[in-house]
């Protein structure tokens, strides 16, 4: 039953998203959240929309797995365009109820900020649907590096993300057995209210963690057995290599920024 | 040859900080061995014997409290060196999960060479290397939690033999893995040992195990009980039992027959071995008409 969960989201696949460099993959989505949020046009959304099906269509990643990423946010979209509608009072008044007025500048926000969000979270899906967890953490340790002159223990963060990953299937397994194991011994998990579902959760969470500590410092002495001793004149097996395929993707991220800017100052 | 682990009087206690009466524990009590390099020992002992304990001190985890230990000529009190001697003498774990820190097998194998800042490129090659040498190089790029509980565990050898140690030093290695995945593991230690010629120990409570060493060493109590080849030490039932360890299941017949009073080597302990010695002894005393031992055997 739990087995079942994703988590990382990764789909292998041979895409030219796929084989971009997961330090430029991570750049360009950064521009793209920026690119989102300064088109404040309909014309700046339709480029921003222009990019991100494009980025869809060439993972060649199937359209419903989008899907299924936004319905869990499916309630906040509902509730920031409602908040929207009711509070912005600007232009027209189209509608007007007691206290509650609805302008033309309410709907024009709502739906800007509507499609800004669904294209915002099908974008940045993007990124951990076509890189793995492992090549993010890389990723993201090189992009952070300068900030090791700041003493921003980097390497440790990305140490600490590695051995999460590594674990999280391990200990799912763990919570399964133990979930048995307390249910063979009469426990009752899924029934009762939900005092008495967070209350049954404590006998399957105390040997959790007990037995995440010890597997802790075993995996600690085990590291140490290795010479694990911190970040320092360590190398890497996998390199991280950009090419032209990169260059040229940012560019044309930054050619669909420049037509943003270009629209917001023609207008 | 010479020795590539020497134990110098090795004491070792800890103190309990919980229990007044007690204070302190004596767990290892004056250790004396030197094990020769190319050599397969295996260390036998009941649970609480100090032979994790011992393991333990052969790669700098625990020092002793007193006397010395020295690997491939450094002492392993000497913090400075702690990191060649961890280089020279690695550590295998009783639990595959718990020692395997990335989630790709090649990455984690890489580990040990990552963290002594080998260059990519010959990085490579010894991880490939070692992965081939345990037979686990076309899982290279799988998850661990793909993997069997032996699997797991030859990934965490070849994850040792990338750093080419002269030594290497398995506590209990199978104990929380299936028949099929303890054959695999010990194929591959054996393997290991004599094509690499790869020094190993052994820590192990299982007899049929220690039997294929060259060599068993019995802790008791902190202490050492025997140190032989396997079927000196094997031919001492009852002295072994005594101790609370159990003997191959050969010698244990071998044993038992002699009681009865059959005339068996006592020395015994492959099974092919056990089984030409029954023969032959049905051949003779088929021949002499002494229906006695057929009887006694069946």
């Amino acid at each position: 039953m739990l087995k079942d969960i994703t988590i990382g989201q990764f789909f292998p696949g041979e895409s030219l998203l796929h084989r971009l460099d997961p330090r430029f993959k991570i750049i360009i989505t950064c521009i793209f959240v920026v690119m989102l949020f300064i088109g404040d046009s309909v014309w700046g959304l339709v480029i921003g929309s222009v990019f991100t099906f494009g980025a869809i269509a060439l993972s060649k990643i199937p359209n419903r797995l989008f899907v299924k990423s936004i319905k869990p946010i499916f309630p906040f979209l509902i509730f920031t365009a409602v908040l929207n509608l009711v509070f912005i009072s600007d232009g027209d008044v189209l509608f007007k109820w007691r206290f509650i007025k609805v302008t033309e500048g309410g709907i024009e926000t709502s739906v800007y900020m509507l499609v800004r969000i669904v294209l915002l979270i099908a974008g940045s899906s993007l990124l951990t649907y076509t890189t793995s967890p492992i090549a993010l953490t890389d990723a993201l340790e090189q992009l952070m590096s300068p900030l090791k002159k700041l003493k921003f223990p980097v390497h440790e963060l990305s140490m600490m993300m590695t051995i999460a990953l590594r674990f999280i299937p391990t200990l799912i397994e763990e919570t399964d057995k133990i979930m048995s194991a307390q249910k063979a011994r009469g426990a009752e998990i899924d029934s009762g209210s939900l005092r008495a579902r967070v209350k049954n959760l404590i006998p399957i969470l105390i040997p959790l963690f007990v037995s995440s500590f010890r597997r802790a410092e075993e995996l600690a002495t085990a590291m140490e057995c290795r010479c694990y001793n911190g970040g320092d004149g360590r190398t890497r097996l996998r390199q991280l290599k950009s090419g032209g395929r990169d260059f040229a993707a940012l560019a044309v991220t930054c050619a669909f920024m420049g037509a943003i800017i270009a629209v917001n100052l023609m207008l | 040859m010479e020795d590539i682990i020497v134990s110098e009087n090795l004491r070792f206690h800890y103190t309990n900080e919980y229990d007044e009466k007690a204070a302190v524990t004596e767990v290892l009590k004056g250790i004396n061995i030197s094990i020769k390099k190319g050599s397969f020992t295996a260390v036998l002992g009941h649970n609480g014997s100090g032979k994790s304990t011992l393991a333990k001190h052969f790669n700098g985890i625990l020092m002793p409290s007193s006397g010395k230990v020295f690997v491939c000529g450094i002492d392993t009190s000497d913090e400075n060196r702690l990191f060649e001697l961890r280089q020279h003498a690695g550590m295998v774990f009783q639990n595959p999960d718990n020692q395997i820190v990335a989630s790709i097998i090649e990455e984690d194998v890489a580990f040990a060479l990552e963290n002594l800042g080998v260059a990519p490129k010959e990085m490579r090659q010894r991880v490939d290397d070692a992965l081939k040498a345990v037979g686990m190089y076309e899982y290279r790029y799988h998850s661990p939690s793909q993997l069997s509980g032996g699997q797991k565990q030859r990934v965490a050898i070849a994850g040792i033999i990338a750093m080419r140690p002269e030594c290497i030093i398995l506590d209990e290695p199978t104990a929380m893995l299936d028949p099929q995945g303890r054959k695999e593991v010990l194929k591959t230690i054996r393997r290991l040992n004599r094509e690499a010629g790869i020094t190993i120990v052994l820590i192990t409570h299982y007899m049929d195990e220690a039997a294929q060493s060259d060599r068993v060493v019995v802790l008791d109590k902190g202490q050492v009980v025997f140190d032989d080849v396997p079927s000196e030490v094997f031919s001492n039932v009852e002295e072994l039992k005594r101790i609370g360890l159990d003997v191959p299941q050969t010698t244990e017949l071998v044993y038992l027959l002699r009681k009865e009073g059959i005339d068996l080597d006592s020395h015994i302990i492959s099974e092919d071995e056990c089984a030409d010695a029954i023969e032959a002894l049905f051949r003779t005393s088929n021949n002499n008409d002494d229906d006695k031992a057929v009887q006694a055997a069946s």
